[in-house]
């Protein structure tokens, strides 16, 4: 057992995410980079969860869903109204945990019935989920309304962050590579395939589903201590369009695809800040460009894998 | 391991440290330095140049970079400024990261803008942390300098709360008009909603009395009919209608309810400031309206009419707005406290908190929260604003 997880693969994987910390740590508490590009770095390392939780959904499972923004929503706003009473750790951790069981309940909710509808209709209908979410923190006292909960404590550090992220990508990879996940991806290639085949396809749907919302809430979560103040229309139809754009820039089902493409987006969105006439042109040319020349994404379903090098090497020597 | 893990780790570690580069700069701020007589100093514009409200942050970065240059222009400048200006999409999260830039990388003494309450919001924790004054000119929401029960020692504000709009003109409506039962609609925003609510209390407290809860009485940004709405409250009795929004709803609601045979005096705050509202409602039927503002565009005063010429003829007519002049005087004001301090950082902050300006919407002071104390003008519709009712301060 314990030889399976420390195998050299795995080894290779946890060098490469210390190594990333320990270098982007450095860069920041020595302030190297100025905290203009740490809030770069933190804002990257969010999406990547909100990316890599999405693509669980739409890449793995092949269920079109456009309601992202609102587990999100519910995930920020837990956190932000439970971190107000209790400005500490202990306090963010309870707010995930909250924003974590009432995600988990809106979106069995919301799936139980939705994932029996197909393709446009389920993306409809998970839109309308997400614009419901959003209404109702709108029109909350304890949320604040359309006014949005300000003076919320700062809380996420990077070493939080970093670590949340590692986690998320972890539970993703190895749910796609354990039987449930085995069964999604039936399920994306032939629904009615699967279900000859004897698979409960309602079942693996709504379990994806579940998890890329628990992901996604975390992350909703992060993002409200990591920035102050958080408004309902933060949470709009915008902000799922976005994560979306992120799973279909780096390729559906591939996992380093959805980190890749949140970092170079990341980054693009800051290079072109100074640029506000001509931004939404290039991001948009990008886009389409990315779209004409490779309709599968950056990188289509490849993954990087160390597992594959590894064996390579062997196989050459 | 790997030769080939190790070129990627390398190569990976060349390609961040080569941006960290890019990034480095920036520093510690929090103390601020003496200036001398000719420096160049920078000053920041944080603004919604694109997405949903890029109309109003347009108008103020225009104002602002108009009110730089002609500072610069004038003779006894103090200083040379420079404006660096960022884009923040109207977004709260990049606004923070906006706000950051300009304090970290580009070192500016103070910043404008941004032209939103939640933006505006999403700066003040930064800047106070590193002294950098963030000057807001339309930040309106209520309680949007105060962090709990303190204030953001970096955050201020150049136009009046929301809330003080409706108390405004509530007291306006029950001793000076001398109404006695209102009606009360509201759009559900938090500009709508603030409003309304203050409007009511004080309303009730000059012994006046609300027909309707604001429950019933609120509507959607968006909406175009108000028939419902308008028919429950045609058959009760009422003297003023307040309507708390903006003029896209507002006009509407004139029309339909003159239509509808409301004949009621029908007050709102700045929201209406719009010729379009005149368009929606119809000329007619803009007999007996009024509005709270901070300035009268139909009647500018000699600053104003200045200003307005030089920006005209800068950018266009049609950017022009109450905004426009709001940030100008926000410009105004920093400059005139970083002359007055000849520092920027703590000194500046300070400087601002005991200011006492004299701009083109108004003179004031800042009270405890950052927030200036003065009088609302209350404004008769059908002139379009060519005619100044009343200047009211609220006791």
């Amino acid at each position: 057992m314990s030889k399976k997880i420390l195998s050299k693969a795995n080894l290779c994987w946890m060098a490469l995410s210390v190594a990333v910390y320990i270098l982007l740590s450095v860069l920041i508490n020595f302030r190297i980079i100025s905290s203009y590009y740490t809030i770069t770095i933190y804002n990257i390392l969010i999406n990547i969860i909100l990316a890599v939780s999405l693509n669980l959904i739409i890449g793995i499972c092949g269920q079109f869903s456009l309601g992202h923004a609102g587990f999100m929503c519910i995930g920020a706003y837990s956190a932000g109204v439970i971190t107000k009473m209790m400005p500490n750790l202990g306090g963010l951790f309870l707010g995930v945990l909250v924003g974590m069981v009432i995600s988990t309940v809106a979106a069995l909710i919301v799936s139980v019935p939705t994932l029996r509808l197909r393709g446009d209709y389920l993306a409809i209908a998970t839109l309308g989920f997400a614009e419901i979410i959003r209404i109702i923190v709108m029109n909350m006292k304890i949320t604040n309304g359309a006014a949005g909960l300000s003076g919320i404590p700062k809380l996420t550090t990077f070493t939080l962050l970093f670590i949340c992220m590692v986690i998320s990508i972890i539970i993703v990879c190895n749910f796609t590579r354990s039987a449930p996940g085995r069964a999604c991806i039936s399920i994306r290639e032939d629904e009615i395939a699967s279900e000859a085949m004897g698979i409960n396809t309602t079942k693996y749907k709504v379990s994806a589903f579940i998890i890329g919302a628990l992901l996604a809430s975390l992350a909703g979560a992060l993002f409200a201590c990591n920035f102050y103040v958080i408004k309902p229309t933060q949470f709009n139809f915008n902000r799922s369009i976005d994560i979306l754009v992120m799973v279909v820039f780096g390729g559906m089902g591939s996992m380093t695809s959805s980190v890749i493409a949140a970092i170079v987006i990341g980054f693009l969105n800051m290079i072109l800040q100074n640029f506000s006439n001509l931004r939404m042109i290039i991001y948009g040319v990008a886009l389409v460009s990315i779209m004409i020349f490779k309709p599968t994404g950056l990188l289509g379903t490849r993954e990087l894998s160390f597992e594959k090098l590894l064996k390579r090497k062997e196989r050459k020597s | 391991m790997s030769k080939k893990f190790l070129k990627v780790l390398l190569s990976s570690a060349m390609t961040v440290s080569m941006l960290a580069a890019c990034g480095s700069g920036g520093g510690a701020g929090g103390s601020g330095s003496e200036l001398a007589e000719g420096d160049t100093v920078k000053i920041g514009g944080n603004f919604e140049l694109s997405g949903d409200v890029a109309s109003y942050g347009t108008a103020e970065s225009n104002a602002v970079e108009l009110a730089i240059k002609m500072y610069n222009e004038s003779e006894d400048a103090k200083y040379k400024l420079e404006y660096v200006s960022v884009d923040n999409k109207g977004d709260a999260a990049e606004s923070t990261t906006a706000a950051t830039k300009l304090i970290e990388e580009d070192q500016v003494a103070f910043i404008v803008g941004p032209a939103t309450s939640g933006a505006s919001i999403a700066t003040y924790q930064v800047a106070s942390d590193s002294s950098v004054p963030v000057i807001s000119p339309s930040a309106t929401q209520i309680n949007a300098t105060m962090n709990g029960d303190e204030v953001y020692p970096s955050a201020f504000r150049i136009c009046f709360e929301d809330s003080y709009q409706g108390a405004a003109m509530a007291q306006y409506a029950a001793k000076d008009m001398g109404k006695k039962k209102a009606a009360v609609l509201a759009e559900t925003s938090d500009y709508g909603q603030g409003l309304a609510n203050q409007f009511i209390e004080t309303f009730e407290a000059n012994g006046g009395e609300v027909i309707n809860s604001l429950k019933d009485g609120s509507y959607n940004a968006g909406d175009t009919d108000f028939n419902a709405i308008l028919t429950k409250l045609s058959e009760k009795d009422f003297d003023v209608l307040y309507v708390a929004g903006y003029y896209g709803e507002a006009g509407l609601i004139i029309k339909q309810a003159r239509e509808m045979g409301i004949d009621a005096t029908i007050v709102g705050a700045d929201g209406f400031d719009s010729t379009v509202l005149a368009q929606l409602a119809g000329k007619e039927n803009l007999n007996d309206v009024f509005f709270t503002t901070a300035i009268a565009s139909g009647a500018p005063t000699e600053a104003q009419e200045e200003f307005k010429k030089a920006y005209i003829e800068e950018y266009g007519e049609d950017a022009l707005n109450m905004f426009s002049y709001l940030a100008y005087d926000s410009v105004m004001l920093g400059i005139q406290a970083l002359e007055e301090a000849g520092a920027t950082g703590p000194a500046l902050q300070e400087a601002l908190e005991k200011a006492e300006f004299d701009g083109l919407t108004g003179s004031f002071t800042f009270d405890e929260t950052h927030t200036p104390v003065k009088s609302v003008l209350v404004i008769d519709a059908a002139t379009n604003g060519a005619e100044t009712n009343a200047e009211v301060t609220v006791k």
